[in-house]
């Protein structure tokens, strides 16, 4: 196949952006980007990359399965990164012992996903859908759910905001204090569980970093303080979805890809731009 | 400020230390000493009101312990590794005075008050602003003792607070915990491996030795022959013309 053929411009793109359902991609698009900007500095404070990470792997059974019990991608999804998510957090204390049981469960998981896709005789799009995210699939009567999701995921962050982050940073002094951390742990991987399950369908159980970590990393590079660096992830995320829609109705390819790539774009800058408050600590100094 | 009596640690079924009875007074700066794998962190985690005696009974500054008593400030072994990269030391600090509340709260006039005090107190103040990894280790064990002062606590507890830090930081970091308890009153038991930069301002020490804890002054723990049991190998204790004390390895 000629790749120009594939890749063409599409001088109508306006009007494609403002389409039913473009517009539903992109409400979409943002409510999952400002979910995983509120919870990606969590992840990354309390070292949760590879969990995010697995949870979207063992959502993978739940999403291609679905299809065998009858239901939506989504609540297949759902039940299984809600049950890998009580797993991950009540098994294992060791960050060592965690990492190799989520990885074992992580390849199971992922080999149990192309089983139920092939028993439920899913056609190639959906299993793609599901690994790489395609905005454009999302349903409009989803966004009420994604809507609900995010104000769920608001609520609980806002009463237990202090006391996760105090548990997530400093879990020996919070344990001490009576911060009941490891109840924490297990909401906070619930919490995980829901936008991991709402970020799938964006980016895909594949590209799922992209949206749950990377903004964060990137907003972490200018500022360290817990309100700023959410809201900047959060920020990171929405512009990434919009820009990358408008370049997918540009020209006629996945927007999975756009997204990812902006916000690939968006980290390499940050990387390469002089990090706020980087002060050489002198070899031997004083205090 | 500690009253032990006949208090014994365990661990699921392994006994740690048993027959501890002994009395700390109120306000004194004490060590916590003996060899590795004796039970000096299983000693604080009893204080801190984490673990309950296996039997016995234990009072700390006249109360059964309990978590989240506001009157103990407590700076884990390894502080440094365990923040790092994503938050400043100064609300880490913050997180020492307002990490336990629920509900969304902004920090108050007083309690950012509070924190550059403390911040002032420890020396911290210039540098309280940049990130934990951007610390150098005696800086980030300045935070770490700032954030378990900022709640006011009565007793300090500091689990190897002198471990990879130099000498001119471990002298540092004593004479703050001797300030810091000679101006505030303050009682503090530490947890240490090397007496030596401590003799000049410890009052007591805390011993475990073959399985159950001792308190004794400092002029009787620093003895050749109990230090020499006590570690298993022999120890030497040192006086020099101009009065210091040292102890070595024989």
């Amino acid at each position: 196949m000629d790749i120009i053929a594939v890749v063409k411009f599409q001088s109508n793109w306006m009007e494609i952006l403002a389409s039913p359902f473009m517009r539903t991609a992109l409400i979409a698009g943002i409510l999952v980007a400002i979910a995983s900007g509120l919870i990606g500095y969590f992840v990354i404070v309390r070292g949760s990359m590879f969990a995010s990470h697995a949870l979207a792997h063992i959502g993978f059974p739940g999403a291609t399965g679905a299809a065998l019990v009858g239901t939506s991608v989504l609540t297949g999804l759902v039940v299984f990164t809600v049950v890998g998510a009580l797993a991950i957090g009540l098994l294992g204390k060791k960050a060592n012992d965690r990492e190799i049981a989520t990885g074992t469960v992580l390849a199971f998981a992922t080999g149990l996903g192309v089983l139920f896709a092939s028993l439920a005789s899913e056609n190639t799009s959906t299993v793609t859908n599901i690994l790489f995210g395609n905005l454009l699939a999302i349903p409009s009567s989803q966004l009420v759910v994604f809507a609900g999701f995010l104000a769920v995921l608001i609520v609980v962050l806002l009463v237990i905001f202090r006391p996760l982050l105090f548990a997530s940073i400093d879990p020996p002094v919070a344990e001490a204090k009576g911060v009941p951390v490891k109840g924490l742990g297990i909401t906070f991987m619930i919490l995980l569980a829901l936008v991991v399950s709402m970020a799938v369908t964006v980016v895909g159980v594949l590209l799922i970093f992209a949206l749950l970590v990377t903004p964060a990393a990137a907003a972490l590079r200018f500022t360290a303080r817990p309100g700023w660096v959410i809201f900047w992830s959060s920020a990171i995320g929405v512009a990434s979805v919009a820009v990358g829609l408008t370049i997918a109705a540009m020209i006629n390819l996945p927007p999975s890809f756009f997204i990812v790539s902006t916000v690939f774009v968006i980290w390499l800058v940050a990387v390469a731009t002089r990090r706020e408050g980087r002060v050489q600590v002198p070899v031997g100094g004083h205090g | 400020m500690l009253e032990f009596t006949d208090v014994s640690a365990v661990r699921g079924n392994t006994t740690v230390w048993s027959e501890g009875t002994f009395t700390v007074p109120t306000g004194a700066i004490v060590g916590v000493i003996g060899p590795n794998g004796s039970g000096k962190t299983t000693l604080l985690t009893m204080i801190l009101g984490l673990l309950r005696p296996g039997s016995g009974e234990l009072k700390v500054l006249g109360e059964t312990p309990h978590r989240g008593d506001d009157r103990i400030g407590y700076v884990p072994q390894n502080y440094a590794s365990i923040a790092g990269d994503s938050i400043r030391a100064r609300d880490l600090v913050l997180l020492g005075l307002t990490g336990t509340q629920y509900g969304l709260r902004r920090t108050t006039s007083a309690q950012r008050a509070r924190v550059d005090e403390v911040l002032t107190e420890v020396g911290a103040a210039d540098f309280a602003k940049r990130r934990m990894s951007q610390l150098s280790g005696g800086q980030q064990q300045r935070i770490a003792i700032a954030q378990a002062l900022v709640g006011k606590p009565q007793l300090l507890l500091l689990d190897e607070p002198l471990a990879n830090l130099d000498i001119r930081n471990q002298q540092d970091i004593v004479t703050l915990l001797e300030r810091i308890n000679s101006e505030r009153g303050i009682g503090i038991l530490l947890v240490v491996h090397d007496l030596n930069p401590l003799l000049s301002v410890l009052d007591g020490a805390i011993y475990l030795l073959d399985g159950h804890p001792h308190y004794d002054n400092v002029d009787e723990i620093v003895s050749e022959e109990l230090l020499t049991h006590l570690y298993g190998t022999a120890i030497k204790v040192v006086r020099t013309p101009q009065g210091d004390l040292f102890t070595r390895s024989a």
